[in-house]
């Protein structure tokens, strides 16, 4: 039972201290360990990253000049009809490495340019819906009784309008970036306003909101110093699904030439404009999709990632290794030492849910501990 | 209860009242409608201004006209009068006439998409549950992650490209080059070996099997050209019975049931004679409304075989018999279909390219029944395909999800301890239970999915709500921008509602306050 205790003590909103002098990670560093551990989290935050470089060091950012010869509104003359010059053995970016449209703007600087704008609207989207749904959601969670019932009435409402009726309100008045992405953020925090309203409403009753509130801890702090760090978990992982949702909202709002607006450019609008010319220039066509997909999958799998490492349910890496290597039992030994929590967690889960099924041996492992799970 | 939904009925028409001045704000100051009449040089300017003006009462304001428009809106609510009166659009078509137009054709989309991205969603979701941390599952989990990042205007474009253009022009002289054939056989046993996974041995037979059969059949296939006249034939109508016969046997009974087992062969000997006797008939007659009596008659016919051969669980012979002859059905109707493909590929409309990429109907097709199915099919397929690839993703998910927490109970370990089989404890312990979350899932998913599939009716041309609501947005036309929304909203509500109380009816530890 002691690996139990041990174990509420990584969960988010465990008891804070583990009983045993075993000396402890922070949640931080649990979660932190759990998260370089999926591997596919990891290699997601390099491309992500490396998108983020390339597309603001390529073309540069607002007075900030970059690498590339070409910015996205010049119009070289066209060369060998706007193939794309990109080579990959030997590595050499050429003239044109992504070709150029119709009447000889370089995609590469167009890509680059969109990219920006498209990852600038997320950005600003997912943090303004994740602002105005962690408010909404804990308000209404916290304070219960007629806020919650008008602010979630509230909710429902926001949730049937279409973000096509925000975005076009937008499209016609005043064609500016920032005031899409305001738009598309007050319309789509509505997800998030419902998940941290569930989460706050289980916490509140918990012990430490009680002893916080004898200590004469005001509402506000009870809410943003004792609650919101133990629904963090869910408010990271649902800002990440937030975005890539963002994201392919932008890009299918400027598809329909509701999004961003000329002179400016995004990876849907640049799809957009290039659809017809699909079977004569292709190129023009694959760059900015291949973006968006790119962006918008290291996205997912980092929150993939991030709802892994926060929910202790979902563990499985170390368990894996340990079963299959043939020095087990040292290993889990090691392991159980150096993760306390995620040892003693990741039996429970593994071994209890599935494995049983083509092991039964396994069963009995699981089932020591299989009420650490819930 | 009844409480309950009275409550919750009067909420929703709050949140209606709500939510549709708000849109009815937003779109009134998203633009002038009188725009493109003041930029004209039209002598009679004037008078048009004056009568679109009347006709969209753009004199009042915005906040008041919001009345007036509900005022005709709430007629809507007393059945049968037909008095319903959404307003009229810039050409001055009512609206409802143009929304009774664009549901019906939306609604097509959306249901043949939804249904079989859930039935498709759901069984991988609970296969790659079932085994769970496989290669089967990695791979799955990280296409799901790759479909739900498509955007589904660039799924649709090359959908276009390759499905439609690409393989029109393949029909023309259905020829498979050989190194397609072995790069396509490898794919296949590739996924075969990973679907039956097991120890090396097996998966190497399962992958010598898998290739040489795939490769056997497209070659069979592309020396005959079967493809610019396809047919089953009898021969593969009756082993994909039997197939089928098994599969269903094995989920719903056990292959020990042989009393099952029989009662589904027998369904799949009936279904062979059935193919002869419909033929005819099909030939001179053929309707709706008559391949959906032969369905009844069919699973009528599979439930008495059922029945009669008994064995001591009844109900199992008779669900094995029931799926059984609904496959055979299937394969009869698939088969009747093929057999028109050739004249509908050569017909003068159509001029050999049978896979449309826009609209929903090849305009002055004549024909007869089998002649606009497969039409309807044609230009049904790309864009269904394209929203099953972008929603499968979250069904298998949250199927796997669900079917994974459901496998942790105590139930399921009980009645593992039982000594149940494990089929039992999948099919019966835990499949049911894990749909109950996915109840209410799919609810609100399909309320949410008749008003998505904006994107993909305008990348398609399909003449649904979703153009109806760009053309409304695009072009200042107020009052079809909020009929369509009313549907959705409606429809989104009401799903809403209906999630909530499926899940209470199905669970019965989740009260619901009254």
């Amino acid at each position: 039972m002691t690996t139990l205790l041990e174990n509420t003590a990584g969960v988010p909103g465990g008891t804070p201290e583990a009983p045993e002098q075993v000396k402890g990670l922070s949640q931080g560093q649990i979660v932190r360990r759990r998260f370089f551990g999926h591997r596919a989290a990891v290699i997601s935050i390099v491309v992500l990253a490396l998108v983020v470089v390339l597309s603001i060091s390529a073309i540069g950012l607002g007075p900030i000049p970059g690498w590339w010869k070409y910015s996205y509104t010049q119009t070289p003359t066209l060369m060998d009809g706007g193939r794309p010059t990109l080579q990959l053995w030997p590595f050499s970016l050429g003239e044109h490495p992504f070709g150029q449209d119709r009447v000889g703007r370089d995609m590469f600087a167009m890509t680059m340019r969109g990219a920006q704008i498209s990852l600038f609207i997320m950005l600003l989207v997912g943090s303004l819906a994740a602002l105005v749904g962690v408010l909404i959601g804990a308000t209404s969670g916290f304070f219960r009784g007629k806020v919650e019932a008008v602010l979630m009435r509230f909710t429902d409402m926001i949730i049937i309008i279409p973000a096509l009726i925000a975005a076009s309100v937008v499209a016609r008045s005043a064609s500016s970036v920032v005031l899409l992405a305001v738009f598309l953020g007050l319309v789509s925090w509505t997800g998030m306003a419902r998940l941290v309203r569930g989460d706050f409403l289980t916490l509140r009753e918990r012990e430490f909101v009680d002893a916080a509130r004898l200590a004469g801890a005001s509402n506000s702090r009870i809410i943003f110093r004792h609650i919101l760090p133990n629904a963090v978990g869910v408010i990271t992982v649902n800002t990440t699904l937030l975005m890539s949702a963002a994201i392919l909202t932008e890009t299918a709002l400027s598809y329909v030439g509701l999004g961003v607006q000329n002179p400016d450019t995004s990876l849907g609008k640049l799809i957009s404009d290039n659809q017809a010319a699909f079977s004569t220039r292709p190129w023009l066509f694959w760059w900015p999709g291949l973006f968006i997909v790119v962006i918008c999958l290291t996205i997912n799998f980092i929150g993939d990632g991030l709802r892994d490492a926060f929910d202790p349910r979902q563990k499985k890496i170390v368990l894996r290794r340990v079963k299959e290597s043939p020095a087990s039992a040292e290993l889990r030994q090691s392991v159980d030492a150096r993760v306390p929590a995620t040892g003693a967690v990741s039996p429970a889960v593994s071994g209890g849910v599935v494995e049983p099924l083509d092991d039964p041996k396994d069963a009995g492992e699981g089932n020591d501990d299989v009420d650490g799970r819930r | 209860m009844l409480t309950y939904i009275t409550r919750r009925v009067l909420a929703s028409l709050m949140i209606l009242l709500g939510a549709s001045f708000i849109v009815y704000m937003l779109v009134a100051y998203s633009g002038d409608p009188l725009a493109e009449i003041r930029s004209t040089n039209s002598p009679s300017k004037e008078a048009q201004l004056q009568a679109r003006t009347e006709m969209l009462n753009l004199n009042v304001p915005p906040a008041l006209r919001y009345f007036l428009w509900l005022g005709g809106a709430a007629k809507c609510l007393v059945p049968f009068a037909g008095e319903c009166d959404l307003g009229v659009t810039l050409q001055n078509q009512p609206v409802t006439a143009a929304l009774s137009q664009a549901i019906p054709t939306t609604l097509q989309l959306v249901t043949t998409a939804a249904v079989l991205a859930i039935v498709l969603g759901i069984s991988i979701g609970i296969v790659t549950a079932l085994r769970q941390y496989s290669t089967l599952d990695y791979g799955v989990t990280f296409v799901s992650f790759l479909f739900f990042s498509l955007p589904v205007f660039w799924v649709a474009v090359l959908l276009k490209e390759f499905g439609a253009i690409g393989f029109n022009d393949f029909l023309r002289d259905p020829f498979i080059a050989t190194t397609t054939i072995v790069v396509v056989s490898l794919i296949a046993a590739l996924l075969w070996t990973v679907l039956l996974a097991g120890s090396w041995r097996r998966r190497l037979i399962t992958f010598a099997a898998a290739f040489a059969a795939t490769f056997a059949v497209m070659y069979f296939l592309s020396v005959t050209r079967w493809f610019s006249d396809p047919s089953l034939g009898v021969v593969v109508i009756g082993l994909t019975g039997v197939a089928i016969a098994f599969g269903a046997t094995t989920l719903f009974a056990g292959l020990r049931n042989r009393k099952a087992l029989y009662a589904s062969l027998t369904t799949v000997g009936l279904g062979v004679v059935a193919y002869f006797v419909l033929q005819p008939i099909f030939e001179s007659n053929a309707s709706l409304w008559l391949i959906l009596g032969l369905l009844v008659l069919s699973l009528g016919a599979a439930w008495g075989i059922g029945h009669a051969f008994g064995g001591y669980d009844r109900g199992q012979s008779r669900k094995a018999a029931m799926l059984t002859s609904f496959g055979m059905g299937a394969l009869v109707l698939l088969d009747q279909f093929m057999q028109h493909w050739a004249e509908y590929t050569t017909n003068s409309k159509v001029r050999g390219r049978p896979i449309a990429t826009i609209g929903a109907e090849t305009p002055n097709l004549n024909g007869d029944f089998w002649l606009t199915g497969i039409d309807k099919y044609t230009h049904l397929i790309l864009p269904t395909v394209a929203l099953i690839l972008i929603s499968l993703a979250s069904y298998t998910r949250y199927s796997r999800a669900s079917m994974l927490e459901v496998m942790g109970q105590d139930y399921v370990r009980t009645a593992r301890a039982k000594g149940l089989s494990e089929r039992v404890v999948v099919t019966r312990h835990a499949f049911r239970n894990a749909l109950i979350p996915l109840a209410t899932i799919v609810a609100i998913d399909i309320g949410a999915l008749i008003g998505g599939a904006v994107i993909t009716e305008s990348v398609f041309s399909f003449k649904g709500m979703g153009v109806l609501f760009l053309n409304g947005v695009r072009g200042i036309d107020p009052n079809p921008v909020m009929g369509v929304f009313l549907v959705t909203a409606i429809t989104a509500v009401v799903f809403n509602l209906l999630a909530d109380l499926t899940y209470s009816a199905l669970d019965p530890r989740v009260r619901v306050k009254a």
